[in-house]
């Protein structure tokens, strides 16, 4: 086999992978749980809108939330049961806090809702109707930003390469890798029903040069199917070279810009555990209803990859792995470097759930005092977006928001490698979440207050224009009545005056009769 | 079951600023010990005197400042400008010319600008400047390498002997500086050339070694191993020490070509005074550096070319101190001149 040319993306940081327990189990079922807990909002865009009631009995795969807008997707009943609440519910979400779900009590016989059908081929389908299905299946991004797939299959024609990415390289998280290696079949099938999605010849699939196993098995199955137009490339297991703009950068050597999408240079990124589903949705009409999901850590007793129920308790899964032992301490949703707490194990799963981490406090130890920046630029150094973190750091200390915007804040992508390479133990990426809030807000109040002072302004104007009107009306009035007045004391003058003269005339004598004249109307 | 809550990343960094410090102060051992064995014990003393002064001003200053003194007593920061200042004086040096160093450095280079990584400019060379203006006689009161085995001076001060002038600045009875001490070799080759020798001549002279002067030279690369150390450790990188070494070579190539008789060659320059330590060691201080890549060369390449021409046409026989602390001044317009491309934006 040739080994394609490959390029580097700038810093990233070479990690322990922290996989070896769970990525050598194979994946194990979750049994359904009593109770599902399903998100409207497990997705990029608007929240969906329940199309079921409280009371009804719903089967599995049954849709129960339409999307509410063109960025959306739809949610499925993970298993038969009924809906006993819509309402709001704790969500895992870095923000902690509550939003609206669906609640089923589920019925434990986990009946088919019969409204897909199964294809035996998709090869009479066009790039509209497999995008249709996809939409249907409720498919979003399993790599973990969960955006609405059949909305990335639209974005745009004449694309050159499919980039289906296992270059899953956060520390802890290993889906991905047990999936190519379990079902390689069902992620080359979803990769073939996305290049006829999106009309492409091409498609590669980048996978990290420390998962032989897993490249062995796709490559192998690859082989099998003798499929033309796809092929397996491994890449450096490089922290964060699974970001869609780093993959590419690596894979092609062209940089998305910044503010555009990879459609705008021609390729499109998707994971292969959403290929896997988007394959499922197309021929066999299977809703978007499980997902795998790595549950590790030294926190679990067994760590392995389970397939879960969406709306699954985390408890749940950690139970299928043996339970907690002694040392868990933290509870993560995601990997090392962007996962985010969990303040409890009663939190659902959701679409865009890749990992769950029971970490001990020799894991996850805590933070360091952070000490003053030393200018040593190692942060510069490891961002992958060639950001400098150590001036965007300065001036978020110092809240100059507008200086912030200049050193292109909103190209940082939050994956850490400052925080870990920073000598002085800064919270970088924390400065630069609270920033990016910062200048959120000031522009949300920046928009309002625009709009405020536009309306009061042009109030002012309509106000002034009313006046200066009325005024103009007053003058106009006055001016008509001095004109009127003026004519009449003019005539008045004359006559007086030419009385006054007629009267000097006949009083005095022709001589001095002009000494008088300035005197009168005056 | 409730569970603790951190932010993420979850990953700590392997690295801390007492980590760089203490490997910045490791890798200067061996030059340290070169520097003792070709110069007497007297290196040892300063460092003593200069770490003990640098430390109890800087606690007396985050004291008042209200800051934590543990923490960034720890750091070592304040350690490491001690030893570097030690490095730039004469093995007899008076207790007192290197504590007011060491303070100067301190309180007004460090801690008055708002302490670690708040100085503009570097506090060690800012200390070593004060006292070359405040001092010039005692600070040329160099020895000889290996003094009187090599038979470049009468007599040498033993270990006691130069511990009672660090602590009284008396030299012992019998001995006078004409007999033990001499001029730095930089010193002396400005002396020589103004007399209208050559450099041939002067560097046939007993002072002159292979590369560069005697015992100088082997301080210096002990010193390019420390920095190659550092480099190999990460610690620093490899911009500021290559800039400053071409920044000295490229313009002393060009002169030696030119003119042989009146410049040495630039391996001598390379091989004299503090180069190596200016490279590897001063210029590569992160806080009063450049921070991009392009903007450390451009400071590294300034900085080595002010090194050549303060040596070749300034007042002072050596021109580092001057050089790095001219250069960090420039360091905001050269990182606001060289900020690198971010992704995804046009060049």
């Amino acid at each position: 086999m040739s080994t394609p040319r490959l390029w580097r993306f700038h810093g990233g940081l070479k990690l322990d992978p922290r996989t070896t327990r769970a990525a050598a189990e194979p994946i194990v079922t979750v049994p359904v749980p009593p109770r599902l807990v399903l998100p409207l909002s497990q997705h990029v865009g608007q929240p969906a809108e329940p199309t079921v009631a409280v009371g009804e009995r719903v089967l599995r795969g049954q849709p129960i939330a339409r999307p509410s807008g063109y960025v959306g997707a739809k949610v499925h009943a993970s298993s038969s049961g009924v809906v006993t609440g819509i309402a709001d519910q704790p969500v895992p979400h870095p923000s902690g806090l509550s939003a609206p779900c669906i609640v089923i009590d589920t019925d434990g016989m986990d009946e088919a809702w019969e409204g897909y059908e199964p294809l035996d081929s998709f090869a009479e389908l066009g790039a509209a109707e497999l995008r249709a299905r996809v939409r249907a299946a409720g498919v979003v991004g399993l790599g973990g930003a969960a955006f609405p797939t059949a909305v990335k299959l639209g974005a745009g024609s004449g694309l050159k390469l499919l980039i289906l990415n296992a270059a899953e390289c956060e520390p802890y998280i290993c889906c991905d890798e047990r999936l190519l290696c379990e079902r390689p079949d069902e992620v080359l099938t979803g990769a073939q029903v996305l290049m006829r999605a999106l009309e492409i010849g091409r498609c590669c699939i980048a996978i990290e040069e420390d998962k032989p196993a897993a490249r062995r098995a796709l490559e192998a199955a690859l082989a099998a199917r003798g499929q033309p137009g796809i092929e397996v490339i491994p890449v450096p297991a490089i922290y964060p070279e699974g970001g869609e703009r780093q993959l590419i950068k690596v894979l092609t050597g062209e940089e998305v810009p910044a503010r555009g999408v990879p459609p705008d240079i021609g390729y499109l990124c998707h994971n292969v555990g959403t290929a896997a589903a988007v394959g499922r949705a197309v021929l066999r009409g299977e809703p978007l209803i499980s997902r795998i999901v790595t549950v590790t850590g030294e926190g679990v007793a067994h760590p392995r990859n389970l397939e879960v129920r969406l709306g699954t308790p985390v408890a749940d899964l950690v139970a299928s792995c043996g339970g907690y032992t002694a040392s868990a301490a933290h509870l993560l949703m995601g990997g090392a470097m962007m996962g985010f707490p969990l303040a409890d194990d009663t939190l659902p799963v959701i679409k865009g759930t890749n990992c769950i981490v029971a970490a001990s406090r020799e894991e996850i130890r805590p933070r360091a005092p952070a000490m003053p920046c030393i200018r040593c630029g190692e942060c510069a150094e490891v961002c992958p977006a060639q950001l400098l973190p150590q001036q965007l750091y300065w001036h978020a200390r110092a809240a100059e928001l507008d200086q912030l915007g200049d050193y292109h804040l909103f190209d940082c992508i939050e994956c850490g490698c400052c925080d870990v390479a920073c000598p002085s133990q800064i919270p970088l990426t924390q400065y630069f979440r609270y920033a990016k809030t910062e200048l959120w807000a000031r522009d949300r109040d920046r928009i309002r207050s625009d709009l405020a002072r536009e309306r009061f302004e042009a109030r002012k104007q309509r106000i002034e224009a009313e006046q200066e009107a009325r005024k103009r009306r007053l003058e106009e009035k006055a001016r008509a009545a001095e004109q009127a007045r003026g004519s009449e004391a003019a005539r008045k003058a004359m006559i007086e005056d030419a009385l006054e003269r007629v009267q000097a005339r006949r009083n005095q004598g022709d001589g001095e009769s002009a000494t008088d004249d300035r005197e009168p109307g005056r | 079951m409730r569970f603790e809550r951190t932010a993420p990343p979850h990953v700590r960094p392997a690295t801390s600023v007492t980590r760089v410090m203490g490997e910045v102060l490791l890798a200067l051992v061996p030059a340290t010990l070169a520097w003792a064995w070709f110069f007497g014990p007297g290196i040892l003393y300063n460092m003593a005197v200069a770490v003990a002064v640098a430390l109890a001003c800087e606690a007396g200053a985050l004291a008042m400042r209200g800051r934590a003194v543990g923490p960034h007593l720890l750091d070592l920061s304040a350690v490491v400008t001690a030893v570097l200042l030690a490095f730039c004086l004469p093995p007899l040096t008076p207790w007192w010319i290197t504590a007011t160093g060491a303070a100067f450095a301190i309180i007004f280079a460090k801690q008055l600008y708002g302490g670690l990584g708040y100085n503009p400019f570097n506090p060690a060379m800012a200390g070593y400047v004060v006292l070359l203006i405040s001092f010039p006689e005692p600070l040329t009161h160099w020895l000889p390498p290996l003094g009187d085995t090599l038979g470049l001076a009468a007599a040498t001060p033993g270990a006691l002997e130069t511990l009672r002038f660090t602590l009284t600045g008396v030299l012992p009875a019998g001995m006078a500086w004409d007999a033990i001490g001499g001029a730095t070799p930089l010193d002396d080759l400005r002396t020589q050339l103004s007399l209208a020798r050559t450099v041939d001549e002067v560097r046939a002279g007993p002072l002159y070694g292979l590369l560069g002067a005697r015992g100088w030279e082997w301080v210096a690369a002990w010193t390019a191993l420390g920095g190659a150390w550092l480099l190999w450790r990460r610690i620093i990188r490899w911009q500021i020490p290559l800039a400053v070494l071409l920044g000295v070579a490229v313009p002393a190539a060009l002169f030696w070509l030119l003119d042989p008789g009146s410049h040495p060659p630039p391996t001598f320059h390379l091989f004299s005074g503090a180069t190596m330590l200016c490279a590897f060691f001063i210029a590569t201080d992160p806080v009063s550096a450049a921070t991009s890549r392009r903007g450390r060369l451009v400071y590294g390449f300034g900085i080595g070319v002010l090194i050549f021409v303060i040596r070749s046409w300034g007042g002072y026989p050596d021109g580092v101190a001057f050089a790095v602390l001219l250069m960090n001044m420039a360091v905001p317009a050269i990182d606001h001149f060289t900020r690198p491309r971010t992704y995804g934006h046009a060049g």
